[in-house]
């Protein structure tokens, strides 16, 4: 046979797509659902990584156990029950629903909240989660995760020491989100500020314009006290 | 095909390893190799999914090659591969989702790896699926050996670390006047080791010589 011919070389190129495409499709539609839970179970693992609960055997109940409820911030800062499957993708959520969820938690009998934050980095996504404590104003701990940064500088972000420099720092500055990250070395309000990771200024100072943006979504409830 | 392991098959398995190494001696890879060697866990993985994936696409189009139309045999090697690379990363996100979530755009770039697209052509077009397999793990091996080399350099003197744990950071050290060199974590460190490395296996071995 000629391998060579014009009709040959079409029907094959056309063939090959075909099968590739059905295996592709197969392959995505019957794994979806267990990809869809590893998701959701992922997040659940990060909200009780940024509360300081890391290396859980069981993060599903655990996650029961600690997360009380599920709530979304009103615009007068009054907090309303979600009412909902499971949310994985907070940005989506914000965007075409309008939604800003907040989970309130108890970690040994003391209330915390968990706000998350999402963001652009230099190559691609970056988010987190950050815990507030009872007074909604200092932070008990925080999360944060990246899609594509440089390994070694901006993906350092994810590195423990990055995230257990924001403990205790204060949040509202006045009206405004004060909590932020500068260039390494850079500080001026010890308070509110953390160091940028050397190298990965970028990243560092994207991580300060999340806070800022999402947090600020939270203003009205941050600043009300009961 | 002769035997499973005749001499000439150990040699398709073992010449990409050292003498005839893809990084080294072929110069293929580069890209990688500098994106993903600033750790020593990504490059470890990154070298294992690429030597798993060689293998699996050398067998595939090796099975194919008789089929193939000449004029379109690029796009059919690289159909197949980046069919492979896909449904590796969905099987990982479905049951191995930590491992996904580390090797993240790795996945993606395994695709664009030269590595892969010379053995399909320069191999498996000509050989059979066994001798394919070989070649593939061979070169695949290759490629992670010097990956884990040059990670394992710039690991421990950029970040005085190796896979995550502390080696050279430590009070007595810092004491002594040593510092962690932060230009081992740029890209333009990775090209400078293998360029040292190609040197050494240069200089040690006569026949990669050019004779001028």
């Amino acid at each position: 046979m000629n391998t060579n011919s014009n009709s040959y070389t079409i029907i094959y190129a056309s063939v090959l797509v075909i099968i590739v495409a059905f295996l592709l499709a197969f392959v995505n539609s019957s794994l979806r659902d267990l990809q869809g839970k590893n998701v959701e179970l992922d997040t659940k693992k990060q909200i009780l990584s940024s509360l300081g609960i890391k290396d859980t055997e069981d993060a599903e109940s655990k996650f029961a156990e600690v997360v009380k409820s599920d709530m979304v911030v009103a615009e007068d800062g009054t907090l309303k029950p979600y009412e909902g499957t499971f949310i994985t993708g907070y940005e989506k959520e914000f965007k075409e629903n309008g939604r800003a969820h907040i989970f309130i938690c108890d970690v040994d009998g003391e209330t915390k909240y968990v706000i998350p934050v999402y963001g652009t980095g230099l190559w691609g996504a970056i988010w987190g989660y950050v815990a507030l404590n009872e007074d909604k104003n200092t932070v008990f701990g925080t999360y944060f995760s990246h899609a594509s940064e440089t390994p070694g500088l901006g993906a350092e972000i994810a590195g423990e020491h990055f995230q257990n420099e924001f403990k205790g720092k204060n949040v509202m500055e006045g009206n405004a989100v004060g909590l932020g990250v500068v260039k390494n070395g850079k500080i001026e309000k010890p308070e509110y500020q953390v160091d940028g990771i050397s190298g990965g200024t970028i990243t560092s100072l994207a991580v300060d314009q999340m806070l800022k943006n999402c947090m600020g979504q939270y203003t009205k409830f941050l600043t009300t006290k009961e | 095909m002769g035997s499973l392991f005749s001499a000439k098959n150990k040699e398709v398995f073992s010449t990409p390893i050292s003498m005839n190494n893809p990084v080294t001696v072929q110069v293929l890879g580069i890209c990688s190799a500098l994106a993903v060697t600033s750790k020593l866990e990504p490059a470890i993985v990154m070298g294992l999914s690429v030597t798993i994936i060689t293998a699996f696409s050398n067998v595939v189009i090796s099975l194919i090659r008789k089929t193939i139309p000449n004029r379109i045999r690029i796009i059919v090697q690289l159909v197949v591969v980046a069919a492979l690379v896909t449904i590796v990363s969905e099987l990982l996100k479905a049951f191995a989702y930590d491992v996904s979530v580390q090797l993240s755009v790795y996945v993606g770039l395994i695709i664009t790896n030269c590595i892969l697209m010379g053995r399909l052509e320069a191999f498996a077009m000509a050989n059979g699926p066994w001798e394919s397999c070989l070649d593939g793990l061979g070169n695949g091996l290759g490629y992670a050996k010097i990956l884990v080399i040059v990670a394992f350099i710039r690991e421990l003197l950029g970040s005085g670390t190796l896979l995550g744990f502390n080696i050279l950071n430590y009070d007595a050290i810092k004491n002594a006047g040593y510092v962690n060199n932060g230009l081992m974590l740029m890209p333009p460190m990775a090209l400078i080791i293998v360029a040292c490395l190609i040197w050494y296996q240069r200089a040690k071995h006569k026949e990669l010589q050019d004779n001028e």
